[in-house]
């Protein structure tokens, strides 16, 4: 704790927490190190993030498998997680800085809250993201890059928004739909297809997994549907009343038809 | 030359705690009161803006009496002790003693080495999974930390006030008994029999916010409407 007596608290006063955190413990942010030269052993990498609009909304979702090189490091990684009340974000990129990151992007927005009084706007988030992975830049050199997906609910304007970033904390507002990660490709192509305005929150969900099946089917670094260990993608829809999460059940649910549908169809794609 | 006069350490702190008492007396009350649906933290202040009751962590409460600026400035420094403690360890790690501790560090240091001491009163609540779970702290201007039990009442006719809370307290007060206990309470000193729900600042840590809210922050304010609808349902 600062020390009240000092008397130049309301100079040091600041409503961020990594704002704090670099100056009174700059040790504790996954960013600011600097790295010896030298080789980075494997680390695990997180795949594939899908996020879409809906009208009256946005979701997010993530398979659930962590790769280093040719292994599976994770089969049970989340990528997608609840910022705050109103927003979520879903992480691509290595694995150990991600969550961390997160983590900070999460203390940061109720720091922030709690000190004001009032939530950040929608893009004041977007931009401390953007600041945050911009922080990452010298890691990303080193090869430990992040990138980083964001969706929430704008209350101001009452519409889900989408934000995707680059690795220097470039801000880019997306329309409709965006996918990052090494799956993102193929996961682009499905949601070109399946999506279209209209959608309601349910078919919104199983587009945005049947997206994660197809990423799966030519990516091997994402994980499809797991019945066997009863996996399903993680998803968030995000609307006006908040953030929730998708439960397992309707997931399994939706994977399943889909499984279903294809089988089916019986055709090679 | 001037030439100080000597002053006697016992007079020394009798003058700065008369003073700290002095500030502290012209304050408006706030209690804070354990109930079977959480704590309630209730204060008589007509600003909506300006807040007496705040926010520090998952199960924890910030509420104060005395001189804004003071109290203010102490509740952001809990707020980024919280904040810090929650990140680089857990957030279960993050407890009521621990910032109570702190702050009677800080208050304790200021009202011996500083110009003049703090002018304020804090309670530090923290809820638990039973009403045995609770914790309230209160913290004096010289650093003094009591642990109390089932309520706290703090600021300038805080006996009379006190008196009024013990008389009706129960442990098994709901929200709506134990925010309509506190309000007449702090109508103690008035002449009228309550407050109106506008005069009142009002918030609640929740016993499981979790399974009400689908949040693990328990601390909800409550709005004006939301207190005026409390204060006038039946018991």
């Amino acid at each position: 704790m600062q020390d009240p007596a000092t008397g130049h608290l309301a100079t040091q006063a600041t409503s961020s927490f990594i704002e704090h955190l670099q100056r009174s413990r700059p040790e504790l942010l996954p960013f600011s190190q600097t790295l010896p030269a030298g080789q980075i052993p494997p680390v695990p990498h997180a795949t594939t993030i899908v996020a879409l609009s809906y009208p009256g909304g946005v979701l997010m979702a993530g398979d659930r498998r962590a790769t280093m090189g040719n292994v599976i490091a994770s089969r049970h990684i989340e990528k997608v997680f609840p910022a705050d009340e109103y927003s979520v974000l879903g992480i691509a990129g290595t694995a150990g800085l991600a969550i961390d990151i997160t983590r900070l992007f999460q203390v940061e927005l109720e720091h922030y809250e709690k000190i004001e009084g009032t939530l950040l706007s929608l893009d004041g988030k977007a931009n401390r993201l953007g600041a945050m992975i911009r922080g990452n830049l010298p890691m990303a050199m080193q090869g430990l890059a992040v990138i980083p997906l964001f969706a929430g609910f704008d209350q101001a304007a009452g519409v889900g928004r989408l934000f995707s970033y680059d690795v220097t904390g470039g801000r880019y507002e997306e329309l409709e739909h965006h996918s990052v990660g090494s799956g993102s490709v193929f996961a682009r192509g499905a949601l070109k297809k399946l999506w279209r305005p209209n959608l309601t929150e349910g078919d919104a969900v199983a587009v945005a997994v049947e997206a994660l099946y197809d990423a799966a089917d030519d990516d091997s670094a994402t994980g499809g549907p797991d019945p066997v260990r009863q996996l399903w993608p993680v998803v968030y829809t995000v609307n006006r009343a908040g953030a929730r999460r998708v439960p397992e059940r309707e997931l399994a649910a939706i994977a399943g038809s889909i499984v279903e549908s294809r089988a089916v169809a019986g055709r090679e794609a | 030359m001037t030439q100080q006069f000597y002053v006697s350490p016992e007079q020394l702190m009798k003058d700065r705690a008369d003073f700290a008492r002095k500030g502290i007396a012209r304050g408006r009350s706030v209690v804070v009161i354990s109930c079977a649906d959480g704590i309630a933290l209730v204060a008589e202040n007509p600003s909506p803006s300006l807040h007496k009751i705040g926010e520090i962590y998952d199960k924890i409460a910030f509420a104060a009496v005395g001189k804004y600026n003071e109290f203010e400035s102490l509740r952001q420094a809990g707020v980024r002790y919280a904040d810090v403690r929650g990140y680089s360890y857990d957030r279960e790690d993050v407890t009521a003693r621990g910032l109570a501790s702190v702050y009677a560090q800080s208050l304790g240091a200021v009202f011996t080495a500083e110009q003049k001491p703090f002018e304020v009163e804090l309670a530090v609540a923290e809820v638990g999974h039973t009403q045995a779970g609770d914790h309230l702290y209160r913290l004096t201007f010289d650093g003094s930390i009591a642990d109390e039990n089932g309520f706290v009442v703090m600021g300038g006719l805080a006996e009379q006030v006190a008196e009024t809370v013990a008389g009706g307290w129960k442990a098994d007060l709901n929200l709506a008994g134990a925010l309509r206990l506190a309000v007449k309470a702090l109508a103690t000193d008035k002449e009228v029999d309550a407050l109106p729900g506008t005069a009142v600042e009002a918030a609640v840590l929740d016993r499981s916010p979790e399974s009400g809210r689908g949040s693990r922050r328990a601390f909800r304010r409550l709005r004006a409407e939301e207190i005026t609808q409390l204060l006038a349902g039946e018991a």
